[in-house]
């Protein structure tokens, strides 16, 4: 029972989620703009997720989850347009944008996985400016510039129940993943490569995998944003969206899984509840980054984390 | 002939924003080579060069030579700054750290300026007024002809200052071997403010430049740049201040050509794969020496 206490922890929450936000929706407490936050809650929580695999548990910084977020938008939103009823469009459209994403993630990941830290996070930030401008370049596709116009408003706060399902999927497949023997090699990997190695973990085809699921995971976080907002610009997938998903990864603690899932429902809903200062959101995001790491990394932190070391200590004996 | 010209025209136009990379790359490279980090702000030390000019000249109305100057002083004095600050508690720390306080450093200048000074752009007249000359049928700007001579006079400059001097002594001996330098008697952590404050200062100098170059000012400007002289530091070996001075001006004439041959809308896409297919074929660059990680 104690064993899964913590998996019946988070059903009861997730439903209750679910039916205190479909009440509140049918009721009519919630205002317009409230609503039209339920689902790019949802979809960053997707996203930190799925950069929290990659930064907290593989340990390797991706700059460029903008960019996969952008492919699987795209692949998704000219398969909503084609014409197919809602019911087949909306799941093939989620399937290809993550399957596109997935795609590139192992292009950019072959290359990428020959480098460690700071050349990835490099690497990953010139892919998404490349993305970008392939995307700015291919007019007939795309419509360039000016963007993908007219994409269905499928997944807005009406389908909430199928962007909250893919939302569940995204947790726990995550979640799984890294309480498995998977996830297990994976923070090897992070710990000591070398070691991890040298007990046999295939250091290359993890990384590639953990990687290759982000990609897909945020591709289809891409079709969710394109149902919602019914209009993409290569301009939206920029470097400061990597950026904002990264601050959530760190603010929930890197490699915490809930602690993504609160920070990213949080750095969503104060924005727009904030609004009048929302010029210096960006500029408190700078703080958050240095700070965090500052704070993580300092003789203060250090003492405390002994501190409780010592209790847990004492009652053991 | 005509086709002739035109690629000479492009070549020099290469070397021009080439030299501007080369500067740039030269300050990741020395920041990656002693402190191991690569520097995320760096690029955004442009934009703060560049804005600095632009208080000191159009504000302030300080005269160019002193204006100059002082820029290049106050960008030094930021590198230290923010190495003091923010990279330094972190120097034991992992690299995903550093890194990710890099970033935060970045973002933290770009908003400032934004805050500051904010979003529209501002047009900023080149303070560099050199007359243009012609060569058999080609002009060559006054800028180009000011551009490739500041980087040619820093570029020796510096190979004499870190190759001559007991300080470029320490410094190189810092990047082989922090330890075993620190055991010899040199100041680690003087040593690395000093390669910050140069880091910075060049990239004050190519703030200038550039900002002569382009005329206009927001406070992104340092954003694209800083990645292109990134991979200008990569293609020419990172770690290697020769390389970074090869990498900025074969980046700058890939870039110009692409531009002018290729298309002007993806010659952003052909500067980054560069990057991509360096490191695939030889990530430690052209000049760059492999490093094996020892357990």
């Amino acid at each position: 029972m104690k064993k899964y206490g913590k998996q019946i922890l988070g059903c009861v929450a997730a439903i209750a989620v679910y039916v205190a936000v479909t009440a509140a929706v049918n009721m009519g407490v919630m205002s317009r703009q409230m609503m039209s936050l339920i689902v790019p809650v949802c979809m960053n929580i997707m996203l930190a997720v799925s950069l929290c695999m990659v930064v907290g548990f593989l340990g390797e910084l991706s700059l460029g989850h903008a960019a996969f977020m952008s492919i699987g938008a795209y692949a998704g939103a000219l398969v909503l347009k084609s014409g197919l009823p809602t019911v087949a469009a909306l799941p093939l459209a989620v399937v290809t944008g993550g399957a596109c994403a997935a795609v590139l993630g192992l292009i950019v990941g072959i290359p990428v996985l020959r480098l460690r830290g700071d050349y990835l996070a490099i690497t990953t930030l010139a892919f998404g400016e490349i993305i970008k401008s392939v995307f700015n370049a291919a007019t007939p596709i795309t419509g360039g510039a000016g963007g993908l116009k007219r994409i269905p408003p499928v997944t807005t706060y009406r389908n909430f129940t199928f962007v909250y399902v893919l939302m569940l999927i995204v947790i726990v497949l995550v979640s799984n993943l890294v309480n498995s023997r998977h996830g297990r090699a994976i923070c090897a990997i992070r710990d000591n490569y070398i070691a991890a190695e040298a007990i046999g973990i295939k250091v290359s085809l993890f990384k590639t995998m953990a990687f290759v699921l982000a990609a897909f995971m945020a591709g289809m976080a891409g079709v969710v944003y394109a149902g919602n907002i019914g209009i993409l610009r290569p301009g939206n997938f920029d470097y400061n969206t990597s950026i904002e998903i990264l601050v959530m990864v760190v603010l929930g603690g890197m490699g915490n899984i809930t602690g993504s899932i609160i920070a990213a429902a949080l750095l969503t809903l104060l924005p727009e509840l904030l609004r009048g200062l929302s010029n210096y959101r960006m500029l408190v995001y700078a703080i958050v980054l240095i700070a965090m790491m500052l704070f993580s990394n300092s003789p203060l932190r250090r003492m405390l984390a002994e501190k409780r070391n010592m209790r847990q200590a004492d009652k053991i004996q | 002939m005509a086709l002739l010209n035109s690629i000479l025209a492009q070549l020099l136009n290469g070397l021009r924003i080439g030299s501007i990379y080369a500067l740039i790359a030269l300050g990741y490279t020395m920041v990656y080579g002693i402190a191991k980090m690569i520097n995320f702000a760096h690029g955004d030390i442009i934009m703060v060069g560049a804005y600095a000019l632009y208080v000191f000249v159009s504000i302030l109305h300080v005269p160019a030579v002193p204006a100059v100057i002082l820029t290049i002083a106050f960008c030094a004095l930021m590198g230290i700054t923010i190495e003091k600050v923010a990279y330094k508690p972190l120097r034991n720390a992992q690299r995903l750290a550093v890194l990710i306080t890099a970033i935060g450093v970045s973002y933290l200048l770009q908003n400032l300026a934004l805050l500051i000074f904010k979003a529209t752009p501002i047009p900023f007249g080149s303070i560099i007024k050199v007359p243009s000359i012609q060569i058999a049928g080609l002009t060559i700007s006054g800028l180009t002809i000011v551009t490739l001579a500041v980087t040619a006079l820093i570029m020796a400059g510096l190979t004499l200052f870190v190759n001559k001097t007991k300080i470029g002594h320490a410094m190189l001996a810092v990047s082989e071997d922090q330890g075993a330098a620190e055991l010899m008697g040199i100041n680690v952590n003087r040593t690395i403010s000093i390669t910050f404050a140069i880091g910075s200062a060049l990239a004050a100098v190519a703030g200038i430049l550039y900002i002569c170059q382009y005329e206009s000012l927001i406070p992104t400007l340092g954003a694209i740049p800083g990645i292109k002289a990134f991979v200008a530091a990569v293609l020419g070996g990172i770690g290697s201040i020769p390389g970074a001075m090869f990498g900025g001006m074969a980046l700058g004439i890939i870039e110009s050509m692409s531009k002018a041959y290729i298309s002007t809308q993806l010659s952003d896409a052909i500067v980054f794969s560069v990057l991509v297919i360096v490191l695939l074929l030889k990530p430690s660059g052209i000049l760059g020496k492999l490093s094996v990680e020892k357990v």
